[in-house]
């Protein structure tokens, strides 16, 4: 995706895309009403998710030493492990494995950290068969695009759609039917499972005193990507580390309440190495990939750190203003929502159109829906200030504020000098909203905002009011009292 | 008691009539207001658009300017902004120390009312039919869900509708609605969706700012629903026809 281009001139496209808002609109309330009851379960709802915001804050206290202990432990498991500085890190070590072992088909279960590395057209390019098994990525996959939500990265398609897709590039006949639709897929995978040699998936988190990894998912993909094929590669972001069983285990109670809405996902699996002799089922090897890029930077800094508390459950996109108007693609990074546009500028592989800090109406909905509690909008105003700042050290946030500079350095002298702002907002009276609508250069912006707006008219200022006021008050103030 | 009246510049501008029935309800709830001269911004429009060196500025002449004594304001944003300065201003703890003291005595106009004056009736009446829609700023960010509608069941002759979406963004946002104008207009006309779904009569806000956008939405689709602030409302004394 080009740097250049602005999100806000994707957003002018995406919301004149009314199927796309036809569907965005019952696909988030679904999501929403979902979660709001599956969350109404637990005992305290709020307590849990400090609890939580408390477990993953502890975890990042302590990374360097938990991914070390991890790592010695998945090698005690008979695992192998490898330290990837970025995404093209990540797929050299992938496809390195995949060369190694001459590795002809690979399945894969949904896995946006490797959307985020790009890795299937680097495996495609060496020669292997690459399947999204998941079936919202099987159904991206099939349609060449990418996910437009963290956890329904096929939110964007109707079943008019998919049948669409079925019908062009499975050669089955046209059916509309969701249970129809998923046995097609079902079908076509099947095959592709068994012939696989390669599975790899992402990581919802892992224990680091068992050097274990955990992954939900409810179509069972993800469990059948991990046994049939001969090798298992988990790639999973250096913060999703956790301490062990007790802390997974309350990271686990929100996530799926805050995804799909189940108390619990259909399945929840924990990979402890590769098999071993007496076991029937499993990969014979297994390596854990372990993915910076950028994330060392995000812990780097006090507040952007809260954002990889993140469990990628996708909740605060479901209830962003602007994420139901414009949709995933629209942001043009991995990670859409509030939480892409607080991670997007520090990942090394995004490209991150430098207004998305700006993309936000400071409603809040977001931090309110956090399991984590991650404060999504204190993260953008705190992007904003680097921003401008010009401290900013990711060229990505260079260009994205409104407001320059000299124009914030004037707005503020003009606000400190009373006589000054009198006068400003005189002249804004004299002149009046409509006609500086027509100024060529100044009142461009006020005409936009005018398009579906109709301008106020702007008449006696309050402080001109405020003394005859202040006499009526005192005059009716002592009836006012007997009447009390 | 006597309340330090802090006029926000939309409401200095744009809407003059909400600062004057936020003015007469706190008079009649039995308040000596005044209103400190000098008050131009909170520096709301600068600190969110990240420049924070001219919004410590601001702080710096507000907490001068507002040194003492209860301070009310029909503008949750603004009163949210003020309850910034005191980490804004924290690398000078003199002026930090001030700041702690002002934001312990600022308060959006519903939660002086009710929670401050212990008071939901003011003996106003309005025959109407009332949407209320929940300010971002008022409900998550202060914390005042209750508060406004308790003041609005007081409220003689008015019946107090609920919206599907009443905790839904307005889509304005200050400078968002200028820098993001296609999206602003989709959650506004959302917004305004919601609204004539209830057939009111009015619309009601206790954010100057959403009402200055609803209001604006609402006027170009030639509505008869008038958006009112919670202040105006309060402040009617007459049944409506």
């Amino acid at each position: 995706m080009s740097a250049n281009r602005l999100f806000t001139d994707s957003c002018a496209r995406a919301v004149k895309n009314e199927r796309l808002q036809k569907v965005l609109a019952t696909a988030t309330a679904t999501f929403k009403a979902k979660r709001e009851k599956a969350m109404a379960t637990l005992a305290d709802p709020d307590a849990r998710r400090a609890l939580a915001a408390r477990v993953k804050d502890n975890a990042l206290a302590r990374l360097p030493e938990l991914l070390e202990t991890l790592e010695r432990n998945v090698v005690a498991n008979g695992g192998h492990v490898h330290w990837a500085r970025d995404g093209r890190h990540a797929n050299e070590i992938i496809a390195a494995i995949a060369r190694d072992n001459e590795v002809k088909t690979v399945v894969k279960g949904k896995s946006m950290t490797t959307e985020e590395t790009g890795l299937n057209e680097v495996l495609q390019e060496q020669g292997a068969r690459v399947f999204e098994t998941d079936l919202g990525e099987y159904i991206i996959q099939l349609a060449g695009e990418r996910p437009s939500h963290i956890i329904a990265p096929a939110v964007h398609k109707n079943r008019q759609d998919v049948a669409d897709l079925f019908t062009e590039h499975l050669g089955v006949e046209r059916t509309e039917e969701p249970e129809q639709l998923t046995l097609i897929a079902r079908k076509a995978l099947r095959d592709e499972f068994l012939r696989a040699d390669m599975g790899i998936t992402g990581a919802n988190m892992a224990m680091a005193e068992t050097g274990s990894v955990i992954l939900v998912e409810n179509e069972g993909n993800i469990r059948f990507s991990t046994t049939t094929p001969r090798i298992h590669v988990a790639v999973m972001g250096i913060e999703k580390v956790l301490p062990g069983p007790t802390e997974a285990g309350i990271v686990l109670s929100l996530l799926a309440r805050n995804g799909t809405g189940l108390k619990m996902s259909v399945y929840t699996s924990v990979f402890s190495g590769p098999r071993r002799a007496d076991e029937a089922d499993g990969a014979e090897e297994f390596h854990l990939v372990l993915l910076d890029n950028g994330r060392s930077r995000l812990v780097a800094d006090a507040t952007l750190r809260q954002s990889l508390r993140c469990l990628r459950c996708g909740a605060c996109l479901n209830v962003c203003p602007v994420y139901g108007a414009v949709g995933g693609h629209a942001y043009g990074t991995t990670y859409p929502g509030p939480i892409g546009q607080c991670i997007s500028p520090s990942l090394s592989s995004e490209s991150a159109s430098p207004d998305l800090p700006f993309a936000c109406t400071g409603c809040g909905a977001c931090k309110e829906g956090c399991p984590v509690q991650i404060d999504l909008p204190g993260i953008l105003q705190h992007l904003r200030n680097l921003a401008a700042s010009g401290q900013a050290t990711d060229p990505s946030l260079r260009g994205g504020p409104p407001l320059s500079a000299r124009a914030a350095a004037m707005f503020a002298w003009t606000a400190s000098t009373p006589p000054a702002w009198s006068a400003a907002c005189a002249a804004a009276r004299l002149v009046g909203p409509s006609r500086a609508a027509k100024v060529p250069v100044l009142g461009k912006k006020l005409a936009r905002w005018a398009l579906k707006r109709h301008l106020p008219s702007l008449g006696t200022p309050f402080s001109r009011r405020w003394p005859a006021l202040q006499r009526r008050l005192k005059e009716q103030a002592p009836k006012e009292h007997a009447n009390d | 008691m006597r309340v330090n009246l802090f006029v926000p510049c939309l409401v200095e501008t744009v809407v003059p009539e909400v600062g004057e029935a936020t003015a007469r309800v706190l008079a009649r709830a039995g308040c000596d207001v005044t209103m400190p001269p000098g008050q131009t911004c909170c520096g709301q429009p600068v600190y969110k658009t990240g420049n924070l060196a001219q919004a410590r500025k601001l702080a710096e002449r507000y907490v001068h300017l507002f040194d003492s004594g209860t301070v009310v304001s029909p503008s949750a944003s603004c009163v949210a902004m003020v309850r910034r300065y005191p980490e804004l201003l924290a690398d000078d703890p003199a002026l930090a120390a001030k700041a702690r003291d002002l934001a312990g005595r600022i308060f959006e106009l519903s939660e002086f009312l009710a929670n401050v004056l212990g008071r939901t009736d003011l003996g106003a009446c309005l025959n109407a039919r009332a949407a209320y829609h929940d300010s971002c700023q008022v409900g998550r960010v202060l914390g005042l869900h209750h508060e406004p509608r308790a003041l609005l069941a007081g409220v003689q002759g008015l019946t107090v509708l609920e919206l599907e979406h009443p905790e839904a963004c307005c889509g304005f946002g200050g400078s968002f609605s200028v820098q993001f104008p296609d999206v602003s207009e989709h959650v506004l006309t959302n917004k305004l969706n919601d609204i004539l779904a209830q057939e009111p009569d009015i619309v009601v806000s206790a954010e100057v700012s959403c009402l200055v956008n609803i209001r604006a939405g609402l006027e170009h689709l030639n509505s008869p629903v008038r958006a009112l602030h919670l202040a105006q409302v309060l402040d009617s004394r007459e049944a409506a026809s």
